[in-house]
């Protein structure tokens, strides 16, 4: 079994299934969020509290959601990375990083676009805010530590270590409306119950979150597939890929 | 937009511009991966000549 995984995390294996998944990624996400922001901004009715200010969660949610899942793939692979020294691991965390720290940023804009309106301010001191700036800085801390070692093997173990330590703070984020009092609006969507939204409304919001998802896949396997071809340009296997 | 046209639409475009910069930032790291292994394969030929 572990010659089967070691084999499936060779460089070569996932520069090639990257390369092959990167265009279905990215077509699958092309049809997922056109028909989220049609629908979302088109047709989906008026919230009867909050008007058409709503609309900006065919954004934020998905943005935010992605900001958490992104650290958290992140950190996975990371740890991979340390524990059973698996190369490829650093290269997805490398890869997932900056994605991740841009989505982080659109969440937190978005976000402060949604509060003016509904909360009178662009930005308050609540949990869920403070706690999602905290997660940018960390993605800020990982990429700055990485390029901050002259040698980019310590880089790459100093950036996955604070990467794995950093992943207690995706549910503080995540749980921060439930734990604290929060200005931020409760979960909507990701309820145990029925979620709190009619139809007309989150079948738009789930076709943009998958369509981030497969987005973020795209761009993901593109990304890695720079940092291998970084890490190995002196293997035989790249030469041939090039000269090809 | 039913007033909340200057919250709504900038929300769209960052986010619009947020996935645009990644597609242009990931074929950036991929085709500059890519030139700097030709060039390493480049210089590893000449040296065997």
């Amino acid at each position: 079994m572990w010659t089967w995984f070691y084999r499936l995390a060779s460089p070569p294996h996932v520069y090639r299934t990257a390369a092959a998944l990167t265009p279905w990624f990215y077509a699958v996400a092309a049809v997922l969020i056109g028909y989220g922001l049609v629908d979302g901004l088109v047709f989906a009715p008026r919230d009867y509290q909050q008007g058409d200010a709503f609309r900006i969660i065919y954004v934020h949610a998905p943005s935010a959601w992605l900001s958490l899942f992104a650290y958290t793939t992140m950190a996975v692979a990371g740890a991979i990375a340390l524990i059973w020294r698996i190369k490829v691991g650093y290269a997805v965390a490398a890869a997932a990083a900056p994605i991740g720290a841009s989505f982080t940023l659109s969440a937190l804009v978005t976000g402060s676009l949604w509060g003016r309106p509904m909360w009178g301010t662009y930005w308050a001191w609540d949990p869920r805010l403070t706690s999602e700036l905290i997660l940018l800085f960390l993605y800020f801390g990982v990429i700055s530590l990485r390029q901050a070692f002259e040698d980019p093997a310590r880089g790459d173990r100093a950036a996955a270590l604070l990467g794995v330590v950093g992943v207690v703070n995706v549910p503080i984020v995540h749980f921060s409306v439930t734990w604290w009092n929060s200005l931020h609006q409760g979960g909507t969507v990701m309820r145990l119950g029925k979620p709190e939204m009619p139809g007309s409304m989150l079948w738009p919001l789930l076709a943009m979150l998958a369509g981030f998802m497969f987005f973020f896949g795209a761009v993901l396997c593109m990304r890695v597939r720079g940092e291998v071809l970084n890490r190995e340009r002196q293997s035989t296997w790249v030469r041939e890929a090039v000269k090809s | 937009m039913g007033g909340y046209a200057r919250f709504v639409w900038p929300s769209i475009s960052l986010a619009i511009g947020v996935l645009i910069w990644n597609i242009w930032s990931a074929r950036r790291h991929h085709a500059r991966a890519l030139l700097r292994a030709t060039r390493a394969v480049a210089m590893a030929r000449s040296e065997e000549q």
